[in-house]
C-alpha cells in the first residue's frame, strides 16, 4: 500500500526543519519527503491524503501509559487504551508494567505483545518491572524480558525506595541497554499525602505531599545514576527543584533524561479549590504550585527536558466518585495531549513544530530504542501524526475512547486537534475519527 | 434566610450571612433558659445526624437543637450501620435521602467530604466537621461567645494556640474572625504550623483581618482580647512531630503566668474536648474567664439558627424569627 500525504507543514527534526512537502509511504516505510505537487495518480492502490494547512509530525511516542490490561480491564484495556491513543495522535505507546498482575518477567511482556497485536489500533512496548512484583527488594529479570521485547524497566506507581536496589538496577539494566524510569517519590516524606503541600493545602485541610518528597529521590537516583553510568530516566517530575536538580546533573554529564506530563505544565493547585475538591484533580505527582509550574516550563524552553509523556491513569467512575482521600491518583491523558501542548505550548510561542516533533516523538523513541521511529527520513517507519493546528474543540470525556473519563479538563476549550493518525503506512485515524 | 442550601465552610461564606446566623442564634437562645424547650417552628423537618467521627458535644447539640425546634432527628453512628459492610458515603447518603431526610449534619475524616456530598443531594448539607478542613458552626459558635462577650469583633487580637496544622476549628475560626476584622494570632510548634499559613493573610487582607504566626505563645497572648486553646491530639506525639506531652505541656501550655500577658479582661476559649495539664493548665480552665462551658451552651443557640434558617423556610422574614419564637413561647411554655 501506497500513501500520499500531500501539501502539509511537515517537522522532522531529523530532516531539512520546517518545509511544505509530500510524504509518501509504501509498505509500511517512508520513501521520500519532498516539494509538493506533481504526483497525482489514479493508482486504486494508493491513498491520498489531503494535509493543506496541517503538521505532519513523525508519530507521536507516548513513554508513559496505563493500559490496566490484565487485571483491571474495567478501566481500561489494550483495546480501549490504543484507540484513545489513536485519537490522541499517539504511533506507539509504552506500557507500565502495574498492572494485575505485575509485568515483570517474560511470560508477562509476551502477553502484552500478543494482545496488542491482537487488539491494539497503534503500537504497544511494553516496560518490565524493575522489581519482583515491583516490591522493590530483589530485582526481577530484566536480560529475559529485555530478550522479549520490553524496552525499559519501572517500578512506576511504587517508586523504588530502597537506594541499594536503585543502585543494582542501574547497574544491571546497563547490560541490555535500557533505561530504568523512576517514579520519584520519598514514602516518609509522601506520608500519605493527596495534593501538593502548600497554601491550598492548608486552605483545603488535605494532606500535602511536600515537593520534597519528589526532590529527594531524584538527587538520590541522580548521584546512584552518575555512580553506576547507568542510563535514567525521571517521569513525570513536578517541581522547581527537581528543574534545577536536573540542570545541575545536565551540566555534569550524567546520563539521564526526564520528562513532564502536559497536565502538570497546565494546571496547579489552585484547581483543586476551584474545582471544589473534584477528585479528578487527584493525581501523583500532585498539580504543583504556579512557581512550579512557571520553573517547568522555563526547563522546557530550555531544552532541559525532553519529553513530554501523558502518565494517561484510567480510573473507573467509582474509583473517583468517593471522598478525596479516598479516590484514586490518576488522569487520563492520551486524547487531550496534543490540544494541551498546541493551546498552551506552540500557540504562545515556547515550542515551535519541530519542538514538538522532538519531545513527543523524536526523544521518547530514543529512550525506548525505536531506532526506526522519531523521524520521517527515508526508510523510517510509517507512523505519521496530522495535525490540524487551528481546529478549536472542547474536551468532552463522556466522548473519550478511553474506558475511563477521569480528567479535570472537561469543558476546557482547546486549539490543535489530531486530524489523521498513520501506523505502519495505514490510517487508524482519519478526519479525527477512528478509521 | 440565607441564600444557600448547605453550610460547607466560612471560607466562601460572607460577612452578612455570618452575621444573620448570630443575630438569629442570639433570638433563639433565649428558648433553651425556658422551663419546657420546645418551639414548633421545624415540625415535620428531619434532620440526620451521620457521623463518621467521634463526637460528644457536637453531634449532641445538633440532636438538641433539631429537637428545641420540634424537628426529627435521627442519628447514624458509623460504627453500627451500613458503612461498616463498605456502603460508600454516596449510597448511603442516598438511602437516607430516600427516606425523607431534609438535612444530613455530617462529620468525616477527610476534607472536602461534605462537598462531595453537597454536589450529590437535594437535602442541606451541614458540615460538622471535614478532616483538618473546617468546622464551620464550632467556628460559628466561638464568635458568638466572643460577640456576646465583647460585643465586636472587628480589631481585638485573638490568639490560637496549639495544633493549627490538624485543626479545622482554627481554620474555621481564621476566616470567620478574620472576615469580621480580628487581628487572629496563631502559636504552636514548628511542626505544627500549617505551610504559607501567613498567606491567609492576604485572602483576609480585603476585610481588615491579618493572620500572624509565631513559635513563641507569649507573643501570641500578650495583649490578647481572646486566648483560645486547641485540643492536642496525644498520638501527634508518635508521629514524631514533637519529643513529648512534657515538653510540649512546657512550651506551648497555657497557665496562668503566661495568660498574665493577656489583656486584664480577656477570655479564655476551648473547643473541647479537653487534655487538662497539657494544653490547658486546669486551674485556668475553670477560673471566671473561661467561657468553656457558655461555648457549648451558645453551639446549641448557633446549630438552632443554622437549621432554621436552612429548613425554616415558611416564614421568609426575617424580622419573622422573633415573631415565631414569641408566639410560640406563648403557645408551648404552657
Amino acid at each position: 500500500m501506497r500513501l500520499i500525504i500531500k501539501g502539509g507543514l511537515v517537522a522532522d527534526p531529523l530532516g531539512k526543519g520546517l518545509e511544505i512537502a509530500d510524504v509518501v509511504t509504501e509498505e509500511g516505510r517512508v520513501v521520500s519527503v519532498g516539494a509538493s505537487g506533481g504526483r497525482e495518480t489514479e493508482d486504486p492502490d494508493t491513498v491520498v491524503i489531503d494535509a493543506r494547512d496541517k503538521v505532519v509530525l513523525p508519530g507521536l511516542v507516548d513513554a508513559h501509559t496505563h493500559l490496566r490490561e490484565p487485571g483491571q480491564e474495567y478501566k481500561e484495556d489494550i483495546a480501549s487504551g490504543t484507540a484513545a491513543a489513536a485519537l490522541g495522535g499517539y504511533t506507539t505507546i509504552a506500557c507500565m508494567p502495574n498492572t494485575d498482575p505485575i509485568i515483570d518477567d517474560r511470560t508477562g511482556i509476551e502477553f502484552i505483545l500478543r494482545r496488542a497485536a491482537e487488539a491494539g489500533r497503534v503500537n504497544v512496548v511494553p516496560i518490565g518491572a524493575v522489581t519482583k512484583g515491583q516490591k522493590g527488594l530483589e530485582l526481577a529479570e530484566m536480560g529475559d524480558m529485555a530478550a522479549a521485547g520490553a524496552v525499559a524497566f519501572s517500578d512506576d506507581g511504587h517508586p523504588v525506595g530502597n537506594a541499594e536496589v536503585m543502585r543494582c538496577a542501574l547497574e544491571y539494566a546497563k547490560m541490555f541497554g535500557r533505561p530504568i524510569i523512576d517514579h520519584c517519590e520519598d514514602q516518609e516524606l509522601f506520608n500519605e499525602g493527596v495534593m501538593h503541600q502548600g497554601y491550598w493545602s492548608t486552605v483545603l485541610g488535605l494532606r500535602g505531599i511536600p515537593a520534597a518528597a519528589e526532590e529527594v529521590q531524584v538527587a538520590r537516583d541522580l548521584i546512584l545514576a552518575a555512580r553506576t553510568g547507568g542510563r535514567l530516566h525521571l517521569t513525570h517530575l513536578s517541581t522547581a527543584g527537581s528543574m534545577d536538580l536536573l540542570r545541575w546533573a545536565k551540566e555534569k554529564g550524567i546520563r539521564v533524561t526526564a520528562d513532564v506530563t502536559p497536565h502538570h505544565l497546565v494546571l496547579t493547585d489552585e484547581a483543586v479549590r476551584r474545582l471544589d475538591y473534584d477528585t479528578n484533580t487527584k493525581v501523583n505527582p500532585p498539580l504543583r504550585s504556579g512557581r512550579d509550574v512557571e520553573a517547568l516550563l522555563t526547563a522546557l524552553q530550555a531544552g532541559l527536558i525532553d519529553l513530554i509523556a501523558t502518565d494517561h491513569a484510567p480510573h473507573h467512575f467509582d474509583d473517583k466518585d468517593v471522598e478525596f482521600n479516598y479516590a484514586a491518583f490518576g488522569i487520563v491523558g492520551l486524547e487531550t495531549a496534543v490540544g494541551l501542548v498546541v493551546t498552551n505550548l506552540v500557540e504562545p510561542g515556547r515550542l515551535d513544530w519541530l519542538g514538538v516533533a522532538r519531545l513527543m516523538s523524536l526523544h521518547p523513541s530514543r529512550l525506548l530504542g525505536l531506532e526506526s521511529k522519531g523521524s520521517l527520513s527515508v526508510g523510517a517507519d510509517a507512523d505519521i501524526t496530522i495535525i490540524d493546528p487551528k481546529a478549536e474543540w472542547t474536551v468532552a470525556p463522556e466522548e473519550f475512547a478511553s474506558k475511563s473519563r477521569n480528567t479535570p479538563l472537561g469543558g476546557m476549550s482547546l486549539r490543535g486537534k489530531v486530524a489523521a493518525t498513520i501506523v505502519g503506512g495505514r490510517p487508524v485515524v482519519l478526519d479525527g475519527k477512528l478509521v | 434566610m440565607l441564600g444557600r442550601k448547605d453550610i460547607l465552610a466560612l471560607e466562601d461564606m460572607d460577612v452578612e450571612e455570618m452575621m444573620t446566623i448570630l443575630d438569629t442564634a442570639e433570638s433563639l437562645k433565649e428558648i433553651l433558659s425556658r422551663d419546657i424547650k420546645k418551639v414548633p417552628t421545624l415540625r415535620g423537618k428531619s434532620v440526620l445526624t451521620l457521623f463518621y467521627e467521634a463526637s460528644t458535644r457536637t453531634r449532641t447539640s445538633f440532636e438538641l437543637a433539631g429537637k428545641y425546634m420540634s424537628a426529627d432527628t435521627v442519628n447514624i453512628a458509623t460504627t453500627t450501620s451500613a458503612v461498616v459492610k463498605g456502603e460508600t458515603l454516596k449510597d448511603t447518603a442516598w438511602t437516607v435521602e430516600a427516606m425523607g431526610i431534609d438535612c444530613i449534619v455530617m462529620r468525616h475524616p477527610v476534607g472536602g467530604a461534605p462537598h462531595f456530598l453537597a454536589r450529590i443531594c437535594q437535602a442541606s448539607i451541614v458540615n460538622a466537621g471535614d478532616g483538618m478542613h473546617e468546622h464551620p458552626t464550632q467556628g460559628l459558635l466561638d464568635m458568638f461567645s466572643i460577640r456576646e462577650r465583647r460585643g465586636d469583633l472587628k480589631n481585638l487580637k485573638v490568639a490560637i494556640i496549639g495544633d493549627v496544622f490538624h485543626s479545622r476549628v482554627a481554620r474555621s475560626n481564621i476566616w470567620g474572625l478574620g472576615k469580621m476584622g480580628a487581628e487572629v494570632w496563631l502559636a504552636g510548634p514548628s511542626t505544627l504550623i500549617p505551610p504559607e499559613v501567613d498567606r491567609l493573610g492576604e485572602a483576609l487582607s480585603g476585610y481588615g483581618g491579618r493572620v500572624r504566626s509565631t513559635y513563641r505563645v507569649e507573643e501570641a497572648i500578650e495583649g490578647a482580647d481572646v486566648v483560645m486553646v486547641l485540643r492536642l491530639q496525644l498520638e501527634r506525639q508518635k508521629k514524631g512531630l514533637f519529643p513529648s506531652i512534657r515538653e510540649y505541656a512546657r512550651l506551648f501550655g497555657v497557665n496562668r503566668t503566661r495568660l498574665a500577658l493577656a489583656k486584664d479582661s480577656f477570655i479564655l476559649m476551648h473547643p473541647g474536648p479537653m487534655n487538662r495539664g497539657v494544653e490547658i493548665a486546669s486551674d485556668v480552665a475553670d477560673a471566671d474567664y473561661s467561657v468553656i462551658t457558655e461555648q457549648v451552651t451558645n453551639g446549641v443557640a448557633v446549630r438552632m439558627a443554622i437549621l432554621y434558617l436552612l429548613l425554616g423556610g415558611a416564614t421568609g422574614e426575617s424580622s419573622s424569627t422573633a415573631a415565631v419564637v414569641d408566639r410560640s413561647a406563648g403557645g408551648e411554655a404552657r
